[in-house]
């Protein structure tokens, strides 16, 4: 029992990171119907970041995550701006392609610059540690909990309630009647990449509090874990990305704890081909509408 | 109003529209009508900016508008109601309606432009926290009308708006477009109805692949022969 409230524990703080970068390839997705393989790159360039400003700058966590949200939210649209928009009548694939190279870019850039190696993130906040009904809660987790939770709860009021969601939601499923009421495309999808990025940005610094290491091949693992928490979840839709995100940190925790860690990443994608037999458009994922 | 001179557009290789020459002016309802294929919603989603035209011209008040941008073309008072109404599902039938009003910024106008909407098609008042996709055919059509006017439009284009809807609701569809244009919208009409079109329009002209075959007045055309046999039914 405890160690089932434990994992439990465990596996929703971690799962709530995998939750807040799921919600990045979903959005994009969603609104140009391309999986944005640089984006746990941009998860990435938000640990090194949050190291940065936090060993240079001395800043404290919230500014620290504040301002790497800022600057991943603005590499995300510089990304889409250079390497996504002038592909945006191609086919997919290619597009596809240049976000596959976009993601090495990013990679090897800071692998060249900043040296691949590995560094321990600071540790801005003390951690301690609470004892709870036989179960281990530190500070860090619930933080991470804490904070991503609030982040998702923040983009569901801005995509739900504000006008730039709405136009969001609009030019997804619907691009050309969008611009028929004076949507601008190129704004809206730049909008969604600044909000999907900043959320990426934000579980770079989490990530780092979380593992306390950080290196520039870091957003590999969790960039497909996260993409497939998206897919489990109905790519496109935001609500799923966030379960998807939970389901996997939960699973991974789990599988982790019954003695399989050799196999918690096999077991995150048996899981996927599992669903997507069941479900095939995800648990949330809406099935292609027939035209009337 | 709106002047249409020559106006090429292709897709690809193949030629959607040839050389077609229009004019609306302020206050009318112009129809066009013309059988499928014909070139209809090609010529609106040019004018609309959402497809360039190979070549000709086309003036809006008085400034040339081949090259503008749809949202600008939004902004400059030309609102289109699409072809298979295109409302947004996921989207409330109000949420839709506060899209139509997307690049405006003055509240209490936007404000009387939904009482306005909400005046024309009292049933979307009713629905207004209903998801725009579980509303009938024609009442998305009216949704689809409710947001073009949002925009607070001076010229309104109609792609089919009497398409696959009931005839009670082909009725009241155009008895409202009577209306919007009494108060003060100019109105292109595109319509397979040609009959129904025809009556209620100042002017029409006859389309057929790509090219305008014939023009009148809308009582002219009804009594035309050709267009009596090619689109009246005989
Ligand atoms: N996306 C497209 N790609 C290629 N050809 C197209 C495309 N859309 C339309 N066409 C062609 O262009 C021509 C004109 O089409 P358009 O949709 O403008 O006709 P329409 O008069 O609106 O017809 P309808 O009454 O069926 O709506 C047709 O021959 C059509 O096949
Ligand atoms: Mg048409």
């Amino acid at each position: 029992m405890q160690t089932i409230g434990q994992q439990l524990i465990n596996g929703l703080s971690l799962g709530s990171i995998y939750a807040l970068l799921a919600l990045g390839y979903t959005m994009v997705y969603g609104i140009i119907k391309l999986i944005n393989f640089a984006h746990g790159d941009i998860y990435m360039l938000g640990a090194f970041w949050g190291y940065y400003v936090i060993n240079v700058l001395h800043v404290n966590f919230i500014v620290a995550l504040l301002s790497a949200m800022v600057f991943c939210a603005l590499v995300g649209v510089v990304i889409e701006a250079v390497a996504y928009r002038p592909l945006r009548h191609s086919p997919r694939i290619t597009a596809l392609i240049t976000a596959i190279g976009v993601s090495f870019l990013l990679e090897n850039g800071m692998s060249y610059l900043f040296t691949a190696n590995t560094r321990n993130f600071p540790q801005v906040i003390k951690t301690t540690t609470w004892h709870f009904a036989g179960m281990h809660i530190s500070n860090i987790q619930v933080l991470i909990l804490g904070t991503a939770c609030l982040l998702m709860l923040i983009l569901e009021l801005i995509i739900k309630r504000t006008k730039m969601g709405k136009a969001m939601r609009a030019v997804s499923v619907d691009p050309t009647a969008a611009q028929l009421v004076g949507i601008n495309l190129n704004h809206t999808i730049s909008f969604t990449f600044a909000l999907g990025s900043a959320m990426a940005g934000a579980a770079g610094v989490l990530i780092g509090l979380y593992y306390n290491s950080i290196d520039p091949l870091m957003g590999m693992t969790p960039g497909i874990k996260a993409f497939v928490a998206a897919v489990i979840g109905g790519i496109g839709s935001v609500p799923g990305a966030s379960l998807g995100g939970f389901i996997i940190g939960l699973l991974e925790t789990g599988v982790q704890a019954i003695g399989l860690s050799a196999y918690k990443d096999a077991v995150v994608y048996v899981v996927l081909i599992v669903i997507l037999l069941v479900l095939p458009a995800g648990i949330f994922g809406k099935n292609v509408k027939e035209k009337v | 109003m709106l002047n249409v001179t020559d106006l090429v557009v292709n897709y690809g290789a193949i030629q959607a529209v040839k050389q077609v020459s229009f004019e609306i002016h302020t206050g009318e309802i112009v129809t066009l009508i013309g059988a499928n294929g014909a070139g209809k919603s090609t010529i609106l989603q040019t004018i609309s900016g959402i497809m360039r035209p190979k070549s000709g011209q086309m003036t809006y008040l008085g400034h040339p508008i081949q090259k503008t941008s749809a949202p600008k073309i939004v902004q400059a008072g030309i609102s289109q109601v699409p072809e298979g109404r295109h409302v947004f599902p996921g989207l409330s039938v109000q949420e839709n309606l506060q899209m139509g009003a997307f690049l405006r910024k003055d509240r209490s106008a936007i404000k009387q432009a939904y009482a306005d909407v909400y005046q024309y098609f009292p049933v979307l008042k009713q629905r207004r926290h209903q998801d725009a996709a579980t509303l009938s055919g024609g009442e998305q059509q009216m949704l689809a009308m409710g947001r073009a006017l949002m925009a607070a439009p001076k010229l309104m284009l109609l792609d089919e708006p009497s398409m696959g809807l009931a005839p009670i609701f082909i009725n009241e569809i155009f008895e409202i477009i009577k209306a919007i244009n009494a108060a003060g919208t100019t109105v292109l009409l595109i319509e397979q109805n040609a009959k129904k079109a025809l009556s209620i329009a100042d002017r029409g002209y006859v389309l057929a692949s790509g090219h305008i075959k014939l023009s009148g007045t809308g009582q002219d055309l009804l009594a035309n022969q050709a267009v009596q046999q090619a689109y009246l039914g005989g």
